[in-house]
């Protein structure tokens, strides 16, 4: 298996998948259990992603420069500064304490 | 008299959302080209040449699979191909999740469908998922995605070239600056206790997930959480709105 042949198939797989959910005839989400399922679902899998993308390491789990920098950006969104700018000072605060030498 | 005024109303309304949705979109679009750098810096590191690190963020689209392709690949080689295709198709389902909810916003012919469906993520779902009306859901899909689309490839082909000059992306913050923004998709969302104990469990779950099961997987498994907890309706005070209405930052 080459590496191109890696790449174009994930990538047409995930353009599949992104197409099927089109197909699904939008009454599947007229009861309310199911909007209330995939609206929560969206929930569900941006928290993983939070959760992930913070302490995530490969298949293990790292406590890094990451954690202090969700910190931040989690008090920036609840005193409602605008997203950008607490995307950038994450970042900042993750590449200052790793300038430090920790994380 | 009065009806020009309700006009007049309407339209400054009107006006007022569809400016929102763009500047999310906008905004988001800003935060996924930061990220795309670190993406194109990691897949050359993982093994990929610049061709194929901008066929995937071209035909893929979708950071998640792309980051689990790449994670996959930088561990176990080639030999992993399999195994790092899966992660990514796995991570990728959720868009097809996505796209059930979105495809009633979008409506339209077929050929737009598909053009949606390419860029379903959780950039654009997010987005046109918090606009009030569905005009402004659409205005907030289509910035979105057109942000997200020219800024992601971009960045990417950029963190591909400079990936060597630019060294470990995490010097930089650009993982941390990655969950920051996924944050920001998920704080409109957090109003009601139903939502704040999914989002709870859903993080405890991936994290303890993340040791035992392969890359991509634990979010995965997280979902379950709202599939459990959507269909026996616990922690309904009252039944939430469909669509979080208020929007901060995002």
């Amino acid at each position: 298996m080459t590496l191109w042949l890696i790449v174009i198939v994930a990538s047409l797989s995930c353009l599949a998948l992104k197409l099927a959910g089109y197909l699904v005839p939008t009454s599947a989400l007229d009861k309310p259990a199911p909007s209330r399922i995939a609206n929560l679902l969206t929930v569900a899998l941006l928290s993983a992603l939070v959760a992930v993308q913070t302490l995530g390491s490969g298949a293990g789990l790292q406590f890094d420069a990451r954690v202090p920098a969700l910190a931040v950006a989690v008090a920036l969104f609840a005193l409602r500064v605008p997203f950008v700018i607490v995307v950038v000072l994450a970042a900042v605060t993750a590449a200052l304490i790793r300038l430090s030498g920790w994380g | 008299m009065e009806k020009n005024w309700r006009l007049g109303v309407k339209t400054a309304v009107q006006s007022r959302e569809d400016s929102a949705a763009i500047r999310a979109g906008l905004a988001v679009g800003f935060a996924a080209a930061a990220y795309g750098v670190s993406y194109g810096a990691l897949a050359v590191a993982a093994g990929l040449d610049v061709w194929q690190t901008c066929v995937m963020s071209l035909l893929m689209f979708t950071g998640g699979s792309q980051f689990a392709l790449i994670g996959v690949l930088a561990t176990g080689g080639v030999a992993a191909g399999p195994t790092a295709i899966a992660s990514a198709a796995i991570l990728g389902i959720r868009n097809g999740i996505y796209g059930v909810r979105v495809a009633p916003i979008i409506g339209g012919p077929w050929w737009k469908k598909v053009a949606a469906a390419w860029v379903t993520i959780d950039e654009t779902t997010a987005v046109a998922t918090n606009q009030p009306t569905q005009r402004s859901q659409r205005i907030g899909f289509w910035t979105t995605a057109a942000a997200t689309f020219v800024g992601w490839n971009l960045t990417s082909l950029v963190g591909a070239l400079i990936g060597d000059a630019l060294g470990d992306p995490r010097a930089w913050g650009l993982d941390a600056a990655a969950a920051a923004a996924f944050v920001g998709l998920l704080w409109p969302r957090l109003r009601q206790l139903q939502t704040i104990a999914v989002a709870s469990a859903a993080a405890v779950v991936a994290i303890v997930l993340t040791p035992v099961l392969m890359p991509g997987l634990p979010v995965l498994v997280a979902g379950v959480v709202a599939v459990v907890v959507g269909a026996f309706n616990w922690f309904a005070n009252s039944e939430p709105p469909l669509v979080p209405l208020e929007r901060e930052g995002v």
